[in-house]
């Protein structure tokens, strides 16, 4: 249940394009086309179910406070966790080479379909995010984090998928000439952004103390810090009120 | 511009307008539309790149000659990443409640396009002087973008700038407020930053018809 929450929840609530804008450069660049934006799509899902796990071990075992305790107590006060971006980030960077390697190595076909999106994938931001996510969001076991790191995947694939689809056929529509191409790309990825948001209530409808919170929750899936404060404990959601959070209660305080 | 050649100034001034990082070369935009719904963090951010932009083109720009072409990506991320390392501890030492706001935004400027682009197109095959310029009128240029959509939706989304109420008090009903204006929560939400970035491109645009695409 647990996996399957996740699973979808990544797809489509916590959806890497619509929710958090992660790898919007390629999905801007390369969603011209249906079958380059799949090819994209699938190299996309294949890097972060890599990567997110093995990011993953490392944060576990090397970089958290008290991480490096199975070498010993003398270990077990270090923090490492400054650390993260450079390991995760030199991580990415040398899987996808070797990726690269071994794919092509062992299947011409994927590589000739997949191999030049994989050296762009090193700074696709949807990868290193999906990673430092998974650090921030504090997902407990290594298969829960390839199940994020897959479903986030897929959740991007969707969204290249779909935005492709539509480029390919407003073509044919009358858009303003100022509009074309990038502006109108924009705003119906917003559109798109808007729907996807109606998908945020799929894991909370029906319980009664949902409500409330769900309605707490929308207002504040735009903020980014409630990425890190969701998975956190209620003490540091207490702590850590931003201006933002307080100006959306009292907006919500005097609409009622 | 005494200072600065002709050739160097058009360095610092084509990113602000015609050859825009956001709007025009469409690099950098995850952070630009995910952390806008508050003008200060617009503008942590847009500082936070124009440091590490700056410094990183430099220090790309001054080991050119002795990167193997093979490597460059790595060198170019663990260059980023070092820098943003510094960007990061900087901010939770002084700004410890906009680090969280900003989450792992920070870390994501590592593999913001802007970056990596201009490392790629500029600072590989130029000077450390000419680099720096191009590094900062790049991170200028994003950083327009940034605060003017912060502004934005921060103004129609709570109705302050900086955290300072400047339509009056909602609750109380004061300066606007008393005459029916709202708030419209929706700026807040991250669609609308998509829809913004869409409105600044149209404009833009609309006003130089060279910059239409076909």
């Amino acid at each position: 249940m647990e996996h399957l929450e996740l699973f979808f929840k990544s797809i489509f609530i916590d959806n890497m394009v619509f929710a958090t804008f992660l790898g919007m450069c390629s999905y801007l660049a390369v969603s011209k086309k249906v079958s380059t934006a799949v090819g994209l799509g699938a190299a996309v899902i294949f890097v972060l179910a890599i990567t997110v796990p093995l990011n993953w071990l490392l944060d576990q075992y090397i970089l958290q406070p008290g991480a490096l305790s199975w070498l010993g107590e003398e270990y077990a006060a270090y923090d490492l966790s400054f650390l993260s971006f450079i390991m995760f980030i030199a991580t990415i960077a040398t899987m996808v080479q070797l990726v690269e390697i071994i794919v092509e190595k062992f299947s011409p076909s994927l590589y000739n379909s997949l191999g030049i999106f994989l050296p762009l994938i090193a700074v696709n931001c949807a990868i290193l995010g999906g990673s430092l996510f998974m650090q921030s969001r504090e997902i407990a076991t290594l298969g829960l984090a390839l199940n994020y790191g897959v479903g986030s995947g897929i959740g991007w694939f969707l969204a290249i998928l779909a935005i492709a689809a539509i480029r390919e056929k407003i073509r044919y529509s009358n858009v303003p000439p100022a509009l074309r191409g990038l502006g109108i790309t924009f705003i119906i990825t917003g559109l798109m952004a808007i729907g996807f948001m109606s998908f945020g209530g799929m894991l909370t409808g029906g319980d009664e103390e949902a409500t409330t919170e769900e309605k707490t929750a929308l207002l504040e899936k735009e903020s980014i810090e409630d990425v890190t404060l969701s998975t956190s404990t209620a003490l540091s959601v207490n702590s850590v009120k931003t201006s933002e959070e307080k100006v959306i209660a009292n907006t919500i305080n005097a609409n009622e | 511009m005494g200072l600065l050649s002709k050739k160097d100034a058009a360095l610092i001034k084509d990113p602000l307008a015609d050859n825009n990082p956001i709007t025009i070369q469409v690099l950098g935009i995850c952070s630009a539309l995910a952390i806008t719904a508050e003008l200060e963090a617009s503008i942590v951010m847009a500082i936070s790149v124009l440091f590490v932009l700056g410094v990183g083109n430099v220090v790309i720009s001054l080991m050119r000659n002795i990167i193997p072409s093979k490597i460059r990506i790595i060198v170019q991320l663990i260059v980023v990443a070092t820098l943003v390392i510094i960007v990061d501890l900087v901010l939770k030492a002084f700004a410890y409640e906009l680090s969280k706001t900003l989450s792992v935004f920070v870390g994501l400027i590592i593999t913001n396009c802007i970056i990596m682009g201009r490392f790629e197109a500029f600072a590989l095959g130029n000077g450390p002087w000419r680099s720096f310029l191009d590094g900062i009128g790049n991170a200028f240029g994003y950083g327009v973008i940034l605060i003017i959509v912060g502004f934005f939706r921060e103004l129609l989304g709570s109705g302050t700038l900086l955290g300072i109420p400047v339509l009056g008090d909602p609750i109380e009903k004061t300066g606007l407020y008393s005459i029916g204006y709202e708030n419209n929560g929706f700026m807040l939400l991250s669609p609308m930053a998509l829809i913004v970035v869409g409105i600044i491109i149209w404009v833009q645009r609309s006003r130089n018809k060279a910059l239409i695409e076909d």
